[in-house]
């Protein structure tokens, strides 16, 4: 048996899926918004292909709609992973106290 | 090192790394005492990715690249810095909207490229293959969706879309079903389509997803909206996934793949704390004030309401209270206000506790975000089946910008639309008081006969004001 390429993707989809439901069995309702809100921004790793997307000068519509693709998945992945950290270090602070 | 080991062996390394820290971080960001950590990690492992792409590029015009991260860094961080925390919901539905977007702009960004730009003989199958090119038709469909659905739910967050009422069309099914068959019909119709044919049959297929999206989210009320954005966020992660065929990046699919399950599992969990199936939400037209709702009337008839300093002397002799919070003390920013009167009635003697039921707010977990923005402890917020069974032997409910939660028809009349959910049973308290701007109906659409107890006491008035009201009152006492 050899596997192709969108095979071997197929086998990496299913199981990382796999691995995805089962991280998230048991999870207290204090974490829903952040972790939602952090997976949110996991998705965000689009970026790497948005970066693939735009690496010629001159402005053709394929590098603009890859540079866009840049600009919207740094807001997600920036914005998303900088507003998780604001809410949990809510979670945090009193537990010094 | 040369580039072609760069490319073979350090880069699928880093990803590797990249793909470690993002389940890590995701399993940290599970637990409370780890998910700052988690968070963190997984920002790690983004910035290695990040890393790892450049390198695998090489020598390539980078201006593009730097100014689309610079801008978006600046817009990113200037939304995440300045949100209040009581926006939260829209900003997780805003970030999502831009994840998916950015999907499918990749897919057709490499679509346009290879077939519009590079013009090559053949069909769109056949210049840039058959899988790359329904995947890419996938990405565009499924980051559509996300797009225009998370704007919406963020509307409908925002009350700025109809108050969040839902909308619902006439034959909305059939409308919707139809235009998600005629998208898959114009994806398909795209894959096959000679490379210079395709290209509106690719434009059909993306306004056709961005309608979708208007159209799946627009008849869920505002009630359900985290759940929407819950399922969005899981789509999202799917667009990322088949992005990731497209351009052959097994850490596009990992990481794509497991938001997507991962959010899937947080709908459902979220569904089962309101009692709901997914299909129920989804279906939508839940709390449509349809009039319909048998004998019961919307009327109230015999409901009391007190100012602070009669709340107040109740609270003097009061051995232990429980303070529910509801969406009315996100909107009214009373997080601080609220921590002050509890700490003042604590110096007093009382016990004082945190009701706080599953979703609460505007989003599962949103109100002990709010409540830790306020330095509440973190023991002092309970879940609503641990304290479910205190009521019966607590003096005073203060219910502040609460509705249907603590309605006692959920449990009452089968007919009800917000029958069978868990509510927090705050009517056997001996005292009730409900500080509410008005006796306006909430998410569900229908009357609250808390309201109507003999033991409930309404305070009318924005939560903020009449709690000032109420330290001021038991700082005299």
């Amino acid at each position: 048996m050899t596997l192709g390429p969108l095979l071997i993707g197929i086998y990496v989809f299913v199981l990382a899926s796999f691995v995805g439901f089962e991280m998230i069995t048991k999870v207290p309702p204090t974490l829903h918004t952040p972790l939602m809100s952090g997976a949110n921004a996991i998705s965000g790793i689009t970026i790497v292909g948005a970066v693939a997307a735009a690496t010629t000068a001159p402005p053709t519509i394929a590098n603009i709609l890859g540079a866009l693709a840049i600009v919207t998945a740094t807001i997600n992945v920036v914005g998303g992973f900088l507003v998780t950290d604001r809410m949990l270090r809510m979670f945090g602070k009193k537990k010094k106290k | 090192m040369s580039h072609e080991v760069i490319q073979s062996t350090v880069v699928p390394i880093i990803y590797l790394v990249s793909t470690v820290l993002f389940i890590f971080g995701i399993k940290r960001l599970s637990k409370v005492k780890t998910a700052r950590q988690g968070n963190t990690l997984a920002a790690v492992g983004m910035l290695l990715a990040i890393v790892g792409a450049l390198l695998e590029l090489g020598t390539v015009d980078y201006r593009w690249i730097a100014g689309g991260m610079i801008l978006g860094t600046i817009i990113g961080a200037a939304f995440a810095i300045r949100v209040q925390m009581t926006s939260m919901p829209e900003m997780v539905a805003l970030f999502n909207g831009f994840g998916g977007i950015a999907s499918a702009l990749v897919a057709t960004s490499v679509y346009w490229k290879l077939v519009v730009q590079q013009g090559g003989a053949g069909t769109v199958a056949e210049v840039i293959g058959t899988d790359e090119a329904i995947t890419v038709m996938l990405s565009i469909l499924i980051g559509g969706i996300t797009f225009t659905g998370s704007i919406v739910a963020l509307m409908k967050l925002q009350g700025s879309l109809k108050n969040g009422q839902p909308i619902l069309l006439p034959a909305r099914h059939f409308i919707t079903f139809g235009l998600l068959f005629a998208s898959i019909v114009f994806g398909v119709i795209a894959v096959v389509a000679a490379g210079s044919d395709s290209v509106q049959w690719v434009l059909l297929l993306a306004g056709g997803a961005l309608i979708l999206g208007i159209l799946l989210t627009i008849p869920i009320g505002g009630a359900d909206m985290p759940v929407v954005v819950s399922l969005l966020n899981s789509y999202s992660g799917v667009a990322a996934s088949m992005a990731g065929f497209v351009i052959g990046n097994p850490l596009l699919i990992i990481g794509g793949a497991m938001v997507g399950a991962a959010g899937l599992i947080l709908t459902q969990i979220m569904c089962v704390a309101m009692n709901r199936s997914l299909l129920n939400v989804l279906v939508g037209g839940f709390g449509v004030t349809d009039g319909a709702g048998g004998g019961g009337s919307d009327e109230y008839t015999s409901v009391t309401s007190c100012g602070p300093e009669e709340a107040a002397m109740v609270l003097e002799d009061a051995e232990s209270v429980i303070i529910i919070p509801g969406y009315g003390l996100a909107v009214a920013q009373a997080q601080h206000a609220v921590r002050e009167l509890a700490d003042l009635l604590k110096a007093r003697g009382t016990k004082v506790t945190y009701g706080i039921h599953p979703v609460a707010g505007r989003m599962p977990g949103h109100m002990n975000v709010l409540l830790a923005e306020a330095d509440v402890p973190y023991e002092e917020l309970l879940e609503m089946d641990v304290i479910n069974p205190e009521f019966k032997s607590t003096d005073v409910v203060i219910i502040l910008g609460a509705n249907d939660v603590v309605n006692p028809i959920a449990s009452k009349d089968p007919t009800s639309p917000i029958a069978g959910m868990p509510i927090l049973n705050a009517h056997e308290a001996r005292s009730v008081f409900v500080v509410k701007r008005s006796l306006s109906p909430g998410y569900a659409g229908i009357k609250n006969e808390l309201f109507e107890y003999d033991n409930t006491m309404m305070i009318f008035g924005d939560a903020k004001k009449v709690l000032q009201g109420l330290i001021g009152e038991v700082k005299d006492l």
